[in-house]
């Protein structure tokens, strides 16, 4: 056995620097002056980029396995904060949300592999089916808003057949686009203006944006009929659909028409397009998104249907509406890290995906705090830095068979915080940027100037 | 059963028709009839398990009448989302308090306020004018409910944490917040002391005022009943025994049964 204390060092000094990081990004990010946001956030941009790249002799000070925990935690940061909407904001019980990342990783993936094969139809058919998808969704919600009463299992007939039929008309439209763009990608010897390495980049962009919006369609037509389950039967429906879209996965070159997937044996050749810049623009952008909805009145109503339903009901909220609102959101946060993951791991198999493994999201939350951002963010990060980078090398070290010491450690660790912190490591706290935004007294003398019977 | 307009003094605020509701074989309420004018201030009364909650379940949509009409201003609500019934302008409060316990008083006021907010999710995200100037606005809105009620000092606090007496006039805050025609409170002076009740019957006369409300209340305290309703219903096992004037009740031989017991008319 061979312990390497000077690595246990470096590794908690590493840990705690990334959680300090968090803090400081939230900080600044909240801070009143705009000229300061903006140089802070570019800082904290740089920090890590400088930690990533700068090379003191043949090491950085953020090694390459360093830089693979540092995107998957922003990855799962993102995850993380979607579920806390669906389960620390609105209280449904959702264990769905590693199917919607695994959606939103095929999705992306699929869409900048084919691209970089000269096929555009991977981008096409995937952005024409969720804006059609998208146009169809609100216009049959418009549609159906006039004939109130109306049984879900209806709706959900209405909106299915709507949204197949946008699938239908994606497939065909980006099949007949495709032949027009095709001589555009040009040839391996001469390539044309869409091979070319910008042209990539943005359709890197889309096909994250497109993998979250596509996640959050489908999450909306499973939602549909399952969120008006209780939440327990909620949270079983949902462990069904992860592991129904698991199996998908697994088949997906033999049930679903996607050869290019490989099934089981796993998706590989997905371009890295992924730097520290995306990885940070998108989780910063998740981050705002999140926090600016969770402290707005539609914030206040989803976290309504959390407190109690039925006076939410008599308070003039649309309980049903909110559930749904909160899940298609939170499962757009899981399509996007999704996206994300996938270019940067380079290879996707649906071991990753697995049901098991989706319970991490989860853990995370309660770990952090259910209906606490700050803690779900800081989470994520110690989790993966603290699992995966330390645990894993520690016990690497000790022996070949000691990693699988993880797996008991680990829930130890959970029962401790359960048993001493129920309410997760920060409770309800915020850190600076997602704390509520003060709230100002009156400036105007209305109805008090009305005489008030006595009260205590 | 023509619609009605709505500021015509003389019709009514709410009318209740046949109102019936069985669960399963139980008949909880029957053919239960009931008019509440513009600006009245209406008792229901009746001993436990009368079916009193029922019908308020019913006016709010919680339940889902067996048979009946509801007409709140000229609308039949029957079977209309709670949601729908409470923006059409229904407010209520609930005999065991259900306040959002883990939000602040304030909050918990802003949220009944929040289908009046006037911006929506991409206004919030974007963080915009609109949303600043609204969201501004709200927030004082709230605030001069919570003014109304002395609980401005402690908009703060939440709300699982505030004694019992406060978290009633919490409650009553937050349904006036949710911008009513028509109030029901249910019980709300169950748990409160002398002090207090003539407070709440100060409180509740001053609402109906300032607000130009119709108020309709389930209340067993019969000082709070006598002391402020103009017309008291009175039910046992879901039909209505008596109807009139506090006066007209308290002389009434089915009540005094319906409460003390057969014969208990005589002694009394």
């Amino acid at each position: 056995m061979d312990f390497n204390a000077g690595f246990l060092i470096i590794s908690v000094v590493k840990i705690t620097a990334v959680l300090a990081w968090i803090y400081g990004l939230l900080w600044v990010l909240g801070h009143a002056s705009r000229a300061v946001k903006a140089v802070g956030v570019v800082c904290a941009f740089a920090v890590i980029q400088l930690a990533l790249s700068v090379r003191i002799g043949d090491s950085a000070i953020f090694n390459d396995f360093d830089q693979g925990l540092l995107f998957q935690a922003c990855t799962m940061a993102m995850v993380s904060l979607g579920l806390n909407l669906i389960y620390g904001f609105n209280g449904q019980f959702s264990l769905g949300q590693w199917g919607f990342y695994g959606i939103g990783a095929y999705a992306a993936a699929d869409v900048t592999y084919r691209w970089t094969d000269g096929d555009a139809r991977g981008l096409l058919v995937l952005g024409i089916g969720v804006m059609l998808g998208g146009l169809t969704i609100w216009g049959v919600g418009q549609l159906l808003r006039r004939y109130a009463g109306m049984p879900v299992l209806s709706a959900f007939t209405l909106y299915l057949i709507g949204c197949v039929a946008a699938g239908a008309i994606a497939v065909w439209l980006g099949g007949a686009l495709n032949g027009l763009l095709a001589p555009l990608f040009g040839t391996k010897g001469a390539p044309g203006p869409l091979s070319s390495a910008a042209a990539l980049q943005v359709v890197f962009v889309l096909a994250v944006l497109i993998a979250g919006g596509f996640a959050a369609e489908v999450s909306f037509l499973f939602g549909l009929p399952v969120l008006t389950l209780g939440s327990d039967y909620f949270g079983i429906a949902t462990l069904g659909f992860t592991i129904v879209i698991n199996t998908l996965m697994v088949n997906s070159d033999t049930i679903l028409p996607f050869p290019e997937m490989k099934g089981g044996r796993g998706m590989i050749g997905i371009p890295k397009l992924t730097t520290w810049f995306w990885a940070f623009l998108f989780l910063v952008l998740v981050i705002i998104v999140m926090r600016n909805l969770i402290h707005s009145s539609t914030g206040r109503a989803i976290t309504s249907v959390r407190e109690d339903e039925t006076a939410a009901k008599a308070m003039g909220i649309d309980v049903a509406a909110n559930k749904l609102l909160a899940f298609v959101i939170g499962s757009f946060f899981a399509g996007i890290g999704g996206g994300v993951y996938a270019h940067f791991i380079g290879f996707l198999s649906p071991g990753t995906f697995d049901f098991l493994v989706g319970f991490n999201p989860l853990i995370i939350v309660v770990f952090g705090g259910p209906g606490s951002m700050s803690g779900t963010i800081a989470a994520s990060f110690g989790w993966i830095f603290f699992l995966e980078g330390l645990l894993r090398v520690i016990l690497g070290q000790m022996g070949t068979e000691a990693p699988t010491w993880r797996f008991v450690l680990y829930p130890i660790a959970l029962l401790l915080l359960i048993l001493v912190r129920p309410q997760g490591l920060l409770g309800r706290a915020e850190w600076g940027f997602l704390r509520a935004p003060e709230v100002q007294p009156r400036t105007h003398d209305g109805p008090r100037a009305t005489p008030v019977p006595a009260g205590k | 059963m023509s619609p009605t307009p709505m500021n015509d003094p003389e019709n009514p605020t709410l009318r209740i028709q046949g109102l019936t509701k069985f669960f399963g074989g139980l008949r909880a309420v029957s053919d239960f009839d009931l008019t509440v004018r513009r600006g009245e201030l209406a008792g229901l009364i009746g001993p436990n398990g009368a079916g009193k909650t029922t019908v308020f379940n019913m006016i709010n949509g919680l339940y889902y009448p067996t048979g009946g009409d509801i007409l709140f201003q000229g609308d039949n609500t029957v079977g209309m989302e709670p949601f729908e019934i409470t923006r059409l302008g229904i407010g209520r409060t609930f005999q065991n308090i259900r306040l959002f316990p883990n939000l602040t008083v304030l909050d918990n006021v802003r949220i009944a306020y929040h289908p009046h907010a006037g911006y929506g999710m991409m206004d919030a995200v974007l963080r915009n004018k609109k949303f600043d100037a609204k969201e501004r606005e709200l927030t004082e809105r709230a605030q001069d409910f919570l003014a109304i009620f002395k609980l401005e000092r402690i908009q703060h606090e939440l709300a699982k944490n505030l004694p019992y007496g406060q978290q009633r006039r919490v409650e009553i805050a937050r349904a006036l917040a949710s911008t009513p025609r028509l109030l029901l409170l249910d019980e709300p002076a169950a748990g409160m002391n002398p002090g207090e009740i003539v407070t709440l019957m100060e409180l509740i006369h001053f609402i109906r005022d300032q607000f130009d409300l119709t108020i309709l209340l389930i209340e067993h305290q019969m000082r709070v009943v006598m002391g402020i309703c103009e017309h008291i219903t009175v039910m046992d096992f879901g039909e209505v025994i008596a109807r009139g004037t506090p006066k007209e009740i308290q002389g009434n031989v089915r009540c005094i049964e319906a409460y003390l017991g057969k014969g208990a008319a005589g002694v009394a």
